[in-house]
């Protein structure tokens, strides 16, 4: 079957694929261009491993088709850190033992990202609301409020 | 090998600190490798057609429409695994849970598997396989399960462990009972006597990750498998014993692990993935989907529990009787034998008995769930406790204490107690400021306790110094919460080096001798014992390379701080010689140095924990929410506190969703009703609060440092805190776990009305 032909662009760098209609940009990311750092935990839209920001927002790419990717601007958690240096938010998870078996942890540094470029000062409350759509299993959550809570407090005072 | 585990006190200069874990750049950026994330070439997609159908019998599979279809290059059902488990029961149950043989025992069951050149083709062909089944009753429930008249699940069932073998088959596959004393006699002895019946839903652990494998059988009889795992070892053994490979020459590699909780301790889909590999002649990758996960892999068992504690005036328990039914899906289990075993294990008692019914279900088999079995028997058990001190006036946390076991208490399950810290998280907890916090209307507070054994088991450590005085430490237990972090910091104290010189890796099947899994808490417990004690075989070693490198008798050189030092005032003019220094000329002095380790793990210290909770309760709607939580739990030692932590709040907020929340629900026809994250909802951050924790140290005297398991016994208290917690808010007894809000808003309606 003919393919999409599709022209994006992916943290920062201009890329084309072709894909099938019913390819979703999870599966394309993962199963084509090797950016196998989103998860699919669930594909339903509900654990938010997939986590990708499109366009400045924040999507589970499992909702997404690879088509729809067509002349926008993808960042996912590969283009996180710049170079050697660390996002602040990947740092902190990192110092705040914000993950344990990792699996959600590409999800999670992507919706905070995202949440703290719309708001670099929320509350606790805000923390946990913005985060609600990404399933962790293993820590509670504690850690990982810390960690945005600590990461937000060091890229204000950058 | 004289390795002495005994526990020696010592100062730390590692053990203790929080550095970053060596597997954490890899998991930030997106690089760490899971189950789904590799590929090989030429590799096909697997799919698995499952049962639609509780309970049927498989007259006929027809896969030929499907093996025409293009792009298919393999179909099996039951016949591509023909049964080689030479009468292992068990075994027989893993192979005909990965594929149906004769009847499909759940809605879910694996009845056929496709390789295909991608997903798309993959499931088109499952659609073209026409599957006959003739249904059967079914029965979901564990009390009906018990009833004379249930559909019987397996004929050939009848009940272990009676005195006399019944003349019927049942659901009922084992009944096990443990205790001592006489408790008729001890319930006459008490004043007040609580008994009460509770039950609690089959939940799952809801590892975020999917289980995924990716198989390749080579024409010449070895084959590899990559697979999300807490055991590559052990499925390498059943996986060669289903397929009838040799063990060695299957060689499985565990990737990085999306969670488990105990849930990827069986084969499911990988003697699948291998048997379509060898029928395809391809590498085959099989992914489950999440609603596979919950129909088709291995929940906890659902309980009904009945209690009767008694106490005389004082507070002193007299008496405490339990009977516990739990589900095993449709094949035999252990799992009630467990909760009989854990059920009073808190507490001192003269008089106890316990019993425990294993319970045949049309339910997925049931798997191991974090401390598997004694968070329901906690419930029971804690729920009457808190009742009895209420009932006797007696505040619970003093009832509690004046009840605890200690030292040398012979414990409700058998063994005889050493140094334990039920006493000594109690009294911590009764000191705790969440205890004195006030509490605002419609809210209330709920404490209670919990145990777990902890295991220890096989393990095999491979400790090997670079020449540049690195050091690489292969492990065999999968790391599944930062075990990597925790074990290199224990090389770094034995050795007495910086944490930052080492490496911990999990090796695969091929590189390390036989690992058991990373179940019981014993991922730390075991295998920082063997790496202990391969430091110490490693500086054996460092000690006689630097007598050579000073030609002096090895007996006069020991080994402080990283340095091999030569003692007596005769050497006063050698230098300590560092590791590093000593690396560099390993290659002059007898080549490579490494320290290997091998042994059984014994004494697993037991671990206990009190939980502290506020809940309040909307008694318009019945919905909760959680407003402080508190762990109190021994650790032993606390090889790296933060990861410590990690566990006491995972464990705790795992427990909330089961307490509140989670739950299985099946309709009529013996379907799941909820097979998604979306109904079947586990807490979301905006659900919880922080979770305090307060790690006691109270060491274990079989491990060098005192180490104890702490991964499990965090989710054995909080269905019993939670439920107390809301029963103080509600005004009303909840029995009943989930508590839901339409449970708790019936409960407080039925209380109204009276």
């Amino acid at each position: 079957m003919a393919g999409i032909a599709v022209s994006t662009t992916i943290n920062g760098d201009g890329v084309e694929y072709l894909c099938q209609p019913d390819e979703t940009l999870l599966d394309v990311l993962r199963d084509r261009l090797g950016l196998t750092g989103a998860k699919e935990g669930c594909g339903t839209g509900d654990c938010g491993a997939c986590s990708v920001i499109v366009d400045g927002r924040l999507v589970c790419s499992c909702l997404v088709l690879g088509a729809e990717a067509e002349g926008r601007k993808v960042e996912t958690i590969e283009g996180m850190a710049h170079g050697e240096q660390l996002h602040p938010l990947q740092q902190k998870f990192l110092e705040h033992a914000a993950l344990q078996c990792g699996i959600c942890t590409p999800g999670f540094l992507i919706a905070a990202k995202d949440l703290l470029e719309k708001n670099p000062s929320p509350t606790e409350e805000e923390i946990r609301f913005g985060l609600a759509g990404n399933l962790c299993r293993c820590t509670g959550y504690d850690k990982i409020v810390r960690a945005v809570q600590d990461a937000a407090t060091m890229m204000k005072g950058a | 090998m004289n390795f002495d585990p005994r526990f020696s006190g010592r100062k730390f200069a590692s053990v203790g600190t929080r550095p970053v874990r060596p597997d954490g750049v890899d998991k930030v950026t997106g690089r760490a490798r899971y189950g789904a994330d590799f590929n090989m070439a030429g590799q096909l997609v697997g799919r698995v057609l499952r049962s639609p159908h509780a309970h049927a019998i498989i007259k006929k599979i027809d896969t030929s429409k499907a093996e025409k279809l293009s792009g298919v290059k393999a179909v099996i059902t039951a016949k591509d695994l023909p049964d080689l488990t030479d009468g292992d029961a068990g075994m027989y149950d893993v192979l005909d849970n990965c594929m149906a043989r004769t009847k499909a025992l759940y809605d879910g069951h694996a009845v056929a598997a496709v390789a295909a050149v991608d997903a798309r083709t993959a499931r088109q062909a499952l659609k073209l396989i026409e599957v006959d089944y003739e249904v059967l009753p079914h029965v979901t429930d564990v009390d009906e399960a018990m009833q004379h008249h249930a559909p019987l699940i397996n004929e050939a069932t009848f009940t272990e462990g009676l005195e006399e073998k019944p003349v019927k088959p049942s659901n009922v596959t084992k009944r096990s009972q443990f205790g001592h004393g006489d408790v008729h006699q001890g319930f006459g002895h008490a004043d007040h006597i609580i008994e009460r019946s509770f039950k609690t839903e089959q939940t799952h652990q809801g590892y975020i990750e999917p289980h995924a494998c990716v198989a390749s059988v080579n024409l010449d009889g070895t084959a590899e498998l990559w697979v999300c795992t807490q055991g590559h070892f052990v499925y390498r053994q059943h996986c060669a014993q289903l397929l009838g490979l040799e063990a060695s020459k299957l060689r499985v590699t565990s990737s990085e692990i999306g969670g488990g909780f105990g849930g990827k301790t069986h084969v499911w889909a990988e003697p699948v993935a291998l048997a379509l590999s060898r029928k395809a002649g391809r590498p085959v990758k099989l992914v489950m989907t999440r609603d596979e996960v919950f129909r088709a892999s291995g929940p906890t068992s659902a309980t009904s529990i009945d209690v009767k504690i008694g106490a005389r005036k004082d507070g002193t328990i007299t008496a405490a009787e339990a009977t516990l039914r739990y589900t095993s899906g449709p094949y035999a289990g252990t799992w009630a034998e467990i909760g009989a075993m854990t059920a009073f294990a808190c507490y001192k008692l003269d008089n106890v008995k316990t019993v425990g019914y294993e319970v045949l279900v049309n339910r997925p088999k049931t798997a191991a769930y974090r401390a598997p079995s004694a968070p329901m028997a906690a419930f029971a058990v804690e729920s009457a406790i808190d009742e009895l001190a209420k009932e006797i006036g007696i505040d619970p946390v003093e009832f509690r204490i004046k009840n605890a076991a200690q030292e040398g208490t012979r414990s409700s399950y058998g063994p005889v107690y050493g140094p334990i810290g039920i006493g000594p998280t109690l009294e911590a907890a009764k000191n705790h400021p969440h205890m004195k916090a006030p509490l605002k209307a419609n809210q209330g507070r709920g404490m209670a306790c919990g145990f777990w054994f902890n295991f220890g088991g096989q393990t095999c450590v491979d400790l090997n110094i670079g020449m540049d005085g690195s050091v690489s430490l292969a492990v065999g237990t999968v790391d599944v919460g930062g075990s990597r972090a925790s074990l290199s910091l224990v090389a770094a104290e034995e050795l007495g080096i910086d944490y930052s010189q080492l490496k911990a890796i999990v090796a695969d099947t091929s590189s390390l001798g036989y690992n058991d899994m990373t179940d019981g808490s014993r991922g730390t417990f075991s295998s920082s014992m063997a790496t202990i004690s391969a430091a110490r075989n490693a500086i054996k070693i460092l000690r006689d390379r630097a007598a050579q490198m000073w030609d002096v008798p090895v007996d006069d050189v020991i080994w402080e701080k990283g340095h091999a030092i030569a003692k007596g005032e005769k050497y006063g003019n050698l230098s300590p010689l560092s590791l590093k220094e000593i690396a560099a000329q390993s290659g002059k002095t007898g080549g490579p140095i490494a320290g290997h380790s091998e042994l059984v793990a014994d004494g697993a210290g037991v671990s206990f924990a009190t939980h502290i909770c506020d809940i309040e309760v909307d008694p318009q709607t019945g919905a909760t929410r959680v407003i402080r939580y508190t762990v109190v739990q021994d650790a032993g030692k606390a090889v790296h506190p933060t990861y410590v932590e990690g566990q006491y709040q995972g464990g705790a907020a795992q427990g909330i969703g089961w307490a509140l929340n989670e739950e299985y629900i099946y309709g009529k026809d013996g379907r799941l009703q909820n097979p998604g994250f979306l109904d079947y909802r586990i807490p979301v951050c905006s659900d919880l609060p922080m979770i305090d924790t307060q790690i006691l140290e109270i060491p274990n005297p079989n491990h060098p440092y005192g180490v104890r398991g702490v991964g499990e016994t965090s989710i054995v208290p909080p269905l019993a805190a939670i439920a107390n917690a809301v029963s103080n808010a509600a005004g009303v007894r909840m029995t009943h776990i989930p508590m839901s809000p339409p449970r708790i808003l019936a409960a407080i309606e039925a209380e109204r009305k009276g």
